[in-house]
C-alpha cells in the first residue's frame, strides 16, 4: 500500500517533469535546439495565472486560458526577437542565449516590488479536495495533473503525427534547407513551436502551482526535466512523458527507501546511467551519418 | 599596418609573432609584477581572483572553445580541486604536494566525466556534465566527515617548506606564477599537434577521424587537461576564500564560468582573461550603478540576474566573438584605416542541419 502511495505521488510529480520535458522536446524536434529557459517560462506562466486571478479577479477557467494564451504570445515574441537572428548557429549559442533569457525572466520577476520575492498560493477550485480509495489517499491536485498531462500529450502527439503543420515541423527539424526548398515556411514554424512550448510550460506552471507554491525560483525544477527528456530520448514526445514518469517515480522511491540526499540526485544518477548504456534514450531514434 | 613575412616554420609557431607583441606582453608582465606596489590590498585581492578565474577559464576555453565539448558542470572540477587542497593542507601537507594531488585528482575525475563524451555529443554531453555537477555538489554536502557538509570548512593559508604565504602580496605572486605557467602551457599545447587535433575535432569530428585522429583519446585528454586546470584554480580559490561550502560550486558557478568564456570570446586564449576580468568587475560595476538608479530598481534583489542575462543575450546576439572579438575589430579598424569594411567579421549565414545525423 505504501509503495502504491509513493507511486502515485511519484507519477504526479513525474507528470510535471514530463510536461516541462515536452517543451524541450517540442523545441528540439522542430528546431534542433535546446531551451534552458523552459523552467523559467513555466514560472512566468504561473505568475501570469496568479496575476490574472488575484489582481484582475477573473474566474478560474478564463484565467487559465488567458495565462496559456499570454505565454504563447510571449514565446512567439521571444522567438522573433532573440532566437531568429541566430538561427543556424551552433547549438551551444542558443543554449547560452536561453540561459540568458532564464536569468532575465527570473530577475525581472524578483524585481517586482512586493510580489517577486514572496511565495504565493494559486487559488484553484479543487484545492484541498482529497479522495480516499481503499486506504489510498489521492489529492485532487495530483489527479488533475495526471489527467491534464495525458490529454495534452495525446493532443500534441496527434498534431505531430497527423497534421500538416506537425509534419512540416519535423521536416524543418531534420534539414532546414531542404524544408525551405519544399516550400515550408521554416521561420514561421519556428515561431509557432516556441509559442507552443511556452504554452505547454504555462500549463505545467499552472498545474504545479497548487502542489508547491508560486515563487521566482520555481523554475529550477526545469533542471530535473532534462533527465526526463534524455531518459525518454530527446526528440520523442511520448518519450518525454515516460521519461518524466520514470524520473518522478525513481525520485519518490529514492526519497523513501534511500538515505537523505539521494532524492535530489537520483534523477541525475538515472540520466548518467542512461547516457552510459543507451545514449539515445528509450524512444530516441538511432541514426548515423554516413559519409 | 604590419606585414609579416614568414620564412620558417619556427616563425609560424613562435609565441610572439613580432617585436610589438613582445613589447606589449613584456610591459603587461612588468605591470603585473609591480602590482603589489601600485594597488591597495583590496584591488590586489580582486586581481588575484581575476588570475584564479583566468586559470579555470583557460581550462574551459580549451574544452569548449578549442575542442568543442560543452561542459555545464565545470564548477564541480573546481570543487574537487578545492576540497582536495583543503583536506590535504589541513592534514599538514605542504602546498606544492597538495596542489599536485588536487590537480591529478581533478584530472582523473575529468576523465571519468569525459567518458560519456565518447558516446554522446552536443546537448547530451551538456546534460551529462550538468548531472555530474549536481551529484558532486550533493557529495560535498553529504560527506560531512571530510568536507564539513553544508556547515563548510576552513582552509589554512598555503605553506611550503616552512614559508607561509599569508599576506595578500605573497598569495598574489603565487596566483600570478601559476597563471603564467598555465597560460604558457595552454599556448604551447595549442601550437603542438595535440592542440591542432583538438581544433580539428571542434570543426568536424568526421573529418578529424578521417585524418587519423583518435577521437576517444583526444576528447578524454581535453577533458582531463581542462579539469586539471579547473583543479588548480579550485585549489587557489580554496586558499583565497579560506572557507569552502558546497554552494560555491553549484550550477550558478558553472554558468558563471560559461558566461566567462562566452563573454570573453569563445575560441581565443585572450578571451579567458577578458572574461575573467568581466566576471570579477561586473558585480562591482553593478554595486556602483545601484547608487545612480531609483531605489525601486537599484535595491531589488534580481538586478544582478537581469544584468547578467541581458549582457549574455547581447553578446550572443551582437558580438558572438566576445570581448576579444570586439578588440580585434577595433584593432583592424585602426590598422586598415580608412579601408575597414562593415562586413569583414560578419557571421556566415547557415542552415541548421540535424545533429542527430552527425
Amino acid at each position: 500500500m505504501q509503495v502504491l502511495q509513493l507511486l502515485i505521488s511519484g507519477v504526479a510529480q513525474g507528470c510535471i517533469y514530463g510536461l516541462i520535458a515536452l517543451g524541450f522536446v517540442l523545441i528540439y524536434k522542430a528546431t534542433e535546439t535546446v531551451s534552458f529557459a523552459q523552467g523559467d517560462l513555466m514560472m512566468l506562466g504561473a505568475f501570469i495565472g496568479l496575476a490574472v486571478m488575484t489582481l484582475l479577479g477573473f474566474p478560474f477557467w478564463i484565467a487559465v486560458l488567458s495565462a496559456i494564451a499570454a505565454m504563447g504570445l510571449f514565446g512567439l515574441m521571444v522567438e522573433r526577437l532573440v532566437i531568429r537572428p541566430i538561427i543556424g548557429q551552433p547549438q551551444f549559442t542558443i543554449v547560452m542565449l536561453t540561459i540568458g533569457i532564464g536569468y532575465v525572466a527570473r530577475g525581472m520577476i524578483s524585481m517586482l516590488p512586493g510580489i517577486g520575492t514572496d511565495t504565493h498560493v494559486l487559488p484553484v477550485p479543487y484545492q484541498g479536495v482529497v479522495f480516499n480509495a481503499g486506504g489510498l489517499v489521492m489529492s485532487a491536485e495530483q489527479l488533475v495533473v495526471i489527467g491534464s498531462t495525458a490529454l495534452l500529450c495525446a493532443v500534441l502527439f496527434a498534431i505531430f503525427r497527423y497534421s500538416t503543420v506537425g509534419i512540416a515541423m519535423q521536416a524543418a527539424s531534420q534539414n532546414q534547407l531542404a524544408a525551405y526548398y519544399m516550400g515550408i515556411p521554416v521561420k514561421r514554424l519556428n515561431g509557432l513551436v516556441w509559442a507552443l512550448a511556452a504554452a505547454v510550460a504555462a500549463v505545467a506552471g499552472l498545474l504545479l502551482a497548487p502542489i508547491t507554491f508560486v515563487h521566482a525560483n520555481m523554475g529550477f525544477i526545469g533542471l530535473k526535466a532534462f533527465p526526463a527528456a534524455v531518459v525518454g530520448g530527446f526528440g520523442s514526445l511520448p518519450g518525454a512523458i515516460v521519461g518524466g514518469l520514470i524520473i518522478g517515480v525513481v525520485e519518490s522511491l529514492a526519497g523513501f527507501y534511500l538515505p537523505t540526499g539521494f532524492k535530489d540526485i537520483a534523477p541525475y544518477i538515472v540520466v548518467l546511467l542512461m547516457l552510459w548504456f543507451r545514449p539515445n534514450g528509450l524512444f530516441g531514434e538511432k541514426l548515423r551519418k554516413k559519409v | 599596418m604590419r606585414f609579416l613575412f614568414k620564412t620558417s616554420y619556427e616563425q609560424d609557431i613562435a609565441l610572439f609573432k613580432h617585436s610589438g607583441q613582445t613589447f606589449w606582453y613584456g610591459l603587461l608582465m612588468l605591470l603585473l609584477l609591480a602590482a603589489p606596489l601600485l594597488m591597495s590590498e583590496y584591488w590586489l585581492a580582486q586581481l588575484s581572483f581575476v588570475l584564479i578565474y583566468s586559470i579555470v577559464g583557460l581550462g574551459l576555453m580549451l574544452l569548449a572553445g578549442f575542442t568543442g565539448q560543452v561542459s555545464i558542470g565545470h564548477a564541480a572540477f573546481m570543487g574537487v580541486g578545492a576540497y582536495t587542497q583543503a583536506v590535504l593542507t589541513s592534514a599538514g601537507w605542504p602546498f606544492p604536494l597538495a596542489l599536485a594531488v588536487a590537480t591529478v585528482l581533478s584530472a582523473a575525475v575529468g576523465v571519468v566525466v569525459g567518458t560519456p563524451a565518447l558516446r554522446v555529443k552536443g546537448i547530451y554531453l551538456g546534460i551529462a556534465t550538468l548531472a555530474f555537477g549536481f551529484i558532486v555538489e550533493e557529495v560535498f554536502a553529504r560527506w560531512e566527515s571530510v568536507t564539513g557538509g553544508n556547515a563548510g570548512m576552513h582552509v589554512k593559508a598555503p605553506e611550503m617548506f616552512g614559508w607561509e604565504l599569508d599576506t595578500a602580496g605573497e598569495f598574489y605572486f603565487l596566483c600570478l606564477a601559476l597563471c603564467v605557467a598555465a597560460t604558457l602551457g595552454v599556448l604551447n599545447l595549442l601550437r603542438s599537434s595535440t592542440g591542432r587535433a583538438f581544433v580539428a575535432i571542434r570543426d568536424s569530428e568526421i573529418s578529424a577521424q578521417s585524418m587519423g585522429i583518435n577521437l576517444a583519446y583526444y576528447k578524454g585528454l581535453s577533458f582531463a587537461l581542462s579539469a586539471a586546470l579547473a583543479g588548480v584554480a579550485g585549489a587557489l580559490y580554496a586558499h583565497k576564500m579560506q572557507f569552502l561550502s558546497p554552494e560555491q560550486f553549484s550550477l550558478i558557478q558553472s554558468i558563471d564560468l560559461l558566461l566567462l568564456v562566452v563573454v570573453g570570446g569563445l575560441g581565443f586564449v585572450h578571451g579567458a582573461f577578458l572574461g575573467a576580468i568581466f566576471l570579477i568587475t561586473m558585480p562591482q560595476l553593478i554595486a556602483i550603478g545601484k547608487d545612480f538608479l531609483p531605489p525601486a530598481i537599484g535595491q531589488a534583489a534580481g538586478l544582478q540576474g537581469v544584468v547578467y542575462g541581458v549582457v549574455l543575450i547581447a553578446f550572443v546576439l551582437f558580438e558572438p566573438m566576445g570581448l576579444y572579438g570586439r578588440w580585434l575589430k577595433i584593432r583592424t579598424w585602426f590598422q586598415l584605416f580608412p579601408f575597414y569594411r562593415k562586413g569583414m567579421f560578419r557571421r556566415q549565414k547557415s542552415f541548421t542541419k540535424s545533429d542527430r545525423l552527425k
